[in-house]
C-alpha cells in the first residue's frame, strides 16, 4: 500500500492520462513474491517461455544476418514492458540481449533485481527500472530495437496511447512483439469462468474480459501508428500437461510480431498531396471563363 | 517382479514435483567479496562417460559461450600411441556409441590409435546345443571393441580442443555438495556448491553426476537406488589365440557358473571377459598360466553340461525349425582355441545391478553408471551411458537456445522419462538372462534353449534384439 502511495505522489501526471490501471497494480502487488516459483501462481506464464522465447528468437534471427553461435540475441536491445518479476527478461538476457525490464510495481522490479543478482551474466546484461513506459519516453526515444509487451495489453487503461509510446521508444524498423488473449465468447468462457474460477490457471480476478483486444483491433491500432503487422499466430494452453502449442485459431490467447515503419517510408507519405485536392481545382476550372 | 519393475521406474508419473526439490542442508549465504567461481556445468566423474559428457557439450554450438568444469580424481590420461600390449579393460562399443564420439570428434582419434570391428556375435548354451547369431544384414560392423585407455585418450584430446570452454580438473575429487533450496529466498545461493578435497570451491547452475555406480553425487542427493550385488566375479585377461584368423567375431557361451566371452583384439589377440562365482574367479587368478589358459579352452569346447534330455529335446525343436523354416538355424562357426594369456592381465572385480529410482532432481543429473549398473553379459554397460549423453545433451543443448535456466526440472525430466523407458527394460532382461542362464536344471535350460533356437530362427526377433544392442 505505501509503495503505491510513493508512486502516486511522484508521478507529475494524474493516472487518467497514464497507461497504467492502478487497480491493476494492486493486483500483483500481491504477488509479487511468488513469481519465480515455477510451480506457482505463475506457472503458466513459466511454461510460456517455452513458445514465446522461440518466437521472438527466431523472427529476429530471420531478420538479421549475423549470428554469434551462443549468443543469438548478442547486440540487440530489447525493452521488457510490464517485466513483472523477470520470467521473460532473463531467458533473452542469457541469448546475449542487453534487456531493460520496466515494471510499474515496485515489488515486482525488486524480485527481478534479487533474482538476478546472482548470475554474473545476468546481473550485467539486464537492468530493471520501477516504471510505466509514459516515464521513460523522453529519455528513450528512439532507442529499442525490439519491445516486448507479454501479457501486458490486456491490463493498460489506454491501449492506443500505449502504442504511441512504443512507436516513439523504439528505432525505424524496430520490432514490437506482443502476446495477449482475444475478446470473444471462447475466450471469456476459458479464459476467465475456467481459467480463473473453475481450475485456479490464474489467480482470480486477474484478467476483466472488457480489457480483452482482439488481433483485428490490435493490428487496426497498431497501423494508425506507423506500425506493419508480419505475424499472428495463435496460442493454446493445456492445463494437463501445463504446456503452451501453437494453433491456428485465435480465438484464445495469440502472440503478433509488428514492425515499426523505416526512417524513408514515412518521409514518403508525408510528400503525396492529397487526391481531394486535385478534384477541387478541375470543378472550378469548368466553370471559369 | 512386475514390483520390482515398477520401483526400478520410479514415481517419475506421478510423483508431485515438491518431491524432487528437497530441502538439503541450508545454502551457504551469499558472500559478493568470495564468491566461488560459478559455472553452467559441473560434471563430476572424469571416466569415459564423464569426459564424453563434457567434450560433447564442449562442441555443442549453443553452448559455445558456457563455462563447463570436469571434476576428475586421477591423473590426465593421454597417449600418442598405444603400447604393444593391450590393456585388460575393453569396451563393446556399439555403432550409436560410435557416432556420439564421432560428433564431439573423439572416434577419429580412436580409430588412429586402435580398435577392433566385430561382424557378429555368436552366443551359445553349455548345456544344450542351442545357439544364436547376431549378424546385421548389410555386413556392416556390429560394434567395435576397443580399449578404455583409447577412448579416454581420444576424449582427452577432444578436451582440449574446447579448453576455452571445458576446465578439467585432474586429480580433484568433490568431497562435499550443498544443495540450494527450491524457491530461494533472499541470502542465499540459487546454485549448487561443490568443495574439492584441496578446499577449493565451485558453483554451478546445473551437476551432472558421472561418477560410477558408488555415486556420491547421488547419494548426496539422497536419490534412492535398487542395488543387487550378483554372487559373481568378472575375471579379465588379454589372451593371443592358437594361430592367426579372421577375428571379426565375439563369442560368448553360457556355462552354468556365468557367461564366459571372447571379445576380439586384433587377428592374434582378444580379451576374455569370464563371470562366475567369486571362488572360482580367485581360483582362475591364482592358478599358472598353463591351466588358466586349458580352462578357458575348455570352456568353450567342452560339452560336459550336456544332458541327453535336453539334447533329444533340442535336435527335435531344430529339425521342426528346419522343416518351417530351411534357413532357420544357423551355420556353427567354430571359435578360436587359445595359446597364451599375458602375464601380469589378470584381473578380477566384482558384478552387482542398480537402478537409481531417479536420474535427476532440481540442478542435478545422473548419467552412466551413476544412474544404472548392468551386467557385462550383454555387452552394454558403456553404451548405455553414451546413450544417456545423446539424450541429455539433447535437451541441454535445446534449452540453452531457448535461453532456459539449465538446471530447470521441467527438460531434465524429459531426459530421465526417456531414458528410464529405454534403460529399465534393457537392464531388467540382462538381469532375467543373468538368472535364467545360471541353471543346470533341465525344464529353464529346455526354455532357454528353445528361446535362443527360436529366436535365431525368425528374422524380425533377430533384427529387433541386434537393433537394441546397437543403441
Amino acid at each position: 500500500q505505501l509503495s503505491l502511495f510513493r508512486f502516486t505522489v511522484k508521478r507529475p501526471f494524474s493516472t487518467s492520462h497514464s497507461s497504467v490501471d492502478s487497480k491493476e497494480m494492486k493486483k500483483f502487488q500481491l504477488l509479487a513474491h511468488k513469481w519465480w516459483d515455477e510451480e506457482g501462481e505463475y506457472a503458466a506464464l513459466h511454461s510460456m517461455n517455452d513458445i514465446r522465447v522461440p518466437f521472438i528468437r527466431d523472427s529476429l534471427l530471420s531478420m538479421s544476418s549475423n549470428y554469434h553461435p551462443g549468443n543469438p540475441l548478442s547486440g540487440i536491445k530489447i525493452l521488457d514492458v510490464g517485466c513483472g518479476g523477470g520470467l521473460l527478461s532473463e531467458p533473452l538476457g542469457r541469448l546475449g540481449a542487453s534487456v531493460t525490464g520496466i515494471d510499474p510495481v515496485e515489488d515486482n522490479i525488486r524480485t527481478a533485481d534479487q533474482h538476478k543478482s546472482f548470475d554474473p551474466v545476468l546481473a550485467k546484461r539486464i537492468q530493471y527500472k520501477t516504471s510505466s513506459l509514459e516515464e521513460i519516453v523522453e529519455e528513450s526515444m528512439e532507442t529499442f530495437d525490439v519491445i516486448v509487451a507479454s501479457e501486458v495489453v490486456e491490463h493498460v487503461a489506454d491501449l492506443e496511447m500505449f502504442i504511441e509510446c512504443c512507436s516513439q521508444v523504439l528505432k525505424p524498423e524496430g520490432s514490437l512483439f506482443i502476446t495477449t488473449i482475444n475478446k470473444t465468447q471462447l475466450s471469456y468462457v476459458l479464459g476467465i469462468v475456467v481459467a480463473e474460477k473453475i481450475m485456479g490457471i490464474v489467480p482470480e480476478g486477474t484478467h476483466e474480459w472488457e480489457k480483452f483486444v482482439s488481433p483485428e483491433e490490435l493490428e487496426r491500432l497498431l497501423e494508425l501508428n506507423g506500425f506493419s503487422v508480419r505475424t499472428v499466430n495463435g496460442m493454446l494452453y493445456n492445463p494437463f500437461s501445463g504446456s503452451w502449442g501453437w494453433m491456428e485459431s485465435t480465438s484464445l490467447n495469440y502472440a503478433l510480431h509488428a514492425v515499426k515503419a523505416g526512417a524513408r517510408a514515412r518521409s514518403h507519405a508525408t510528400d503525396a498531396p492529397p487526391e481531394t485536392d486535385l478534384q477541387q481545382r478541375s470543378a472550378t476550372a469548368g466553370t471559369a471563363g | 517382479s512386475s514390483a520390482a519393475m515398477a520401483a526400478l521406474r520410479g514415481r517419475a508419473l506421478l510423483a508431485p514435483l515438491g518431491a524432487r526439490l528437497r530441502p538439503g542442508p541450508r545454502a551457504p549465504l551469499r558472500s559478493a567479496a568470495s564468491a566461488p567461481p560459478l559455472y553452467d556445468v559441473v560434471v563430476s566423474g572424469g571416466g569415459m562417460v564423464g569426459s564424453a559428457m563434457a567434450a560433447v557439450l564442449g562442441h555443442d554450438i549453443h553452448f559455445h559461450d558456457k563455462k563447463i568444469a570436469l571434476l576428475e580424481a586421477g591423473p590426465r590420461k593421454e597417449y600418442d600411441h598405444m603400447p604393444d600390449s593391450y590393456s585388460n579393460r575393453v569396451s563393446s562399443i556399439s555403432p550409436g556409441s560410435a557416432t556420439l564420439l564421432s560428433s564431439c570428434g573423439a572416434w577419429d582419434h580412436v580409430c588412429s590409435l586402435r580398435l577392433k570391428p566385430f561382424r557378429r556375435m555368436q552366443v551359445w548354451d553349455a548345456c544344450s546345443e542351442a545357439m544364436i547369431v547376431f549378424e546385421k544384414d548389410d555386413l556392416d560392423d556390429m560394434g567395435y571393441i576397443v580399449e578404455n585407455d583409447v577412448i579416454m585418450s581420444a576424449l582427452t584430446k577432444q578436451l582440449d580442443a574446447v579448453a576455452d570452454r571445458v576446465e578439467v580438473f585432474y586429480r580433484s575429487r568433490a568431497v562435499g555438495y550443498t544443495w540450494p533450496l527450491p524457491s530461494h529466498s533472499c541470502d542465499t545461493s540459487p546454485w549448487v556448491q561443490v568443495e574439492l578435497a584441496d578446499g577449493h570451491r565451485l558453483q554451478t547452475k546445473l551437476l551432472i553426476g558421472a561418477d560410477g555406480h558408488n555415486s556420491v553425487v547421488r547419494k548426496e542427493a539422497e536419490i534412492k537406488n535398487i542395488e543387487h550385488q550378483y554372487d559373481q566375479s568378472a575375471v579379465v585377461a588379454t589372451l593371443h589365440l592358437s594361430e592367426a584368423t579372421d577375428n571379426n567375431v565375439a563369442w560368448q557361451r553360457f556355462l552354468p557358473t556365468g557367461p564366459i566371452a571372447l571379445l576380439p583384439l586384433s587377428d592374434t589377440a582378444s580379451s576374455l571377459v569370464w563371470s562366475t562365482s567369486h571362488d572360482h574367479a580367485s581360483e582362475l587368478l591364482a592358478m599358472d598360466e598353463e591351466s588358466f589358459v586349458d580352462s578357458i579352452n575348455s570352456a568353450f569346447w567342452s560339452n560336459v553340461n550336456h544332458s541327453d534330455f535336453v539334447d533329444t529335446a533340442a535336435a527335435m525343436f531344430r529339425s521342426a525349425i528346419s522343416l518351417l523354416k530351411p534357413s532357420g538355424t544357423a551355420i556353427r562357426q567354430l571359435p578360436p582355441s587359445v595359446a597364451k594369456v599375458d602375464p601380469e592381465s589378470r584381473a578380477m572385480f566384482p558384478l552387482g545391478m542398480g537402478h537409481a529410482t531417479e536420474y535427476v532432481q532440481h540442478r542435478v543429473a545422473l548419467i552412466g553408471d551413476a544412474a544404472h549398473r548392468v551386467h557385462p553379459l550383454a555387452g552394454q554397460g558403456v553404451n548405455l551411458g553414451f546413450g544417456d549423453i545423446a539424450c541429455l545433451a539433447h535437451h541441454l543443448s535445446a534449452a540453452a537456445f531457448n535461453g532456459s535456466d539449465l538446471g530447470s526440472l521441467k527438460h531434465l525430466l524429459k531426459f530421465e522419462t526417456e531414458r528410464q523407458r529405454h534403460n529399465v527394460s534393457l537392464i531388467a532382461a540382462t538381469d532375467v538372462l543373468k538368472r535364467l542362464y545360471s541353471t543346470t536344471l533341465a525344464p529353464l535350460v529346455l526354455l532357454r534353449t528353445w528361446g535362443l533356437q527360436a529366436t535365431n530362427a525368425l528374422p524380425p526377433v533377430k533384427v529387433r534384439i541386434s537393433l537394441q544392442q546397437g543403441l
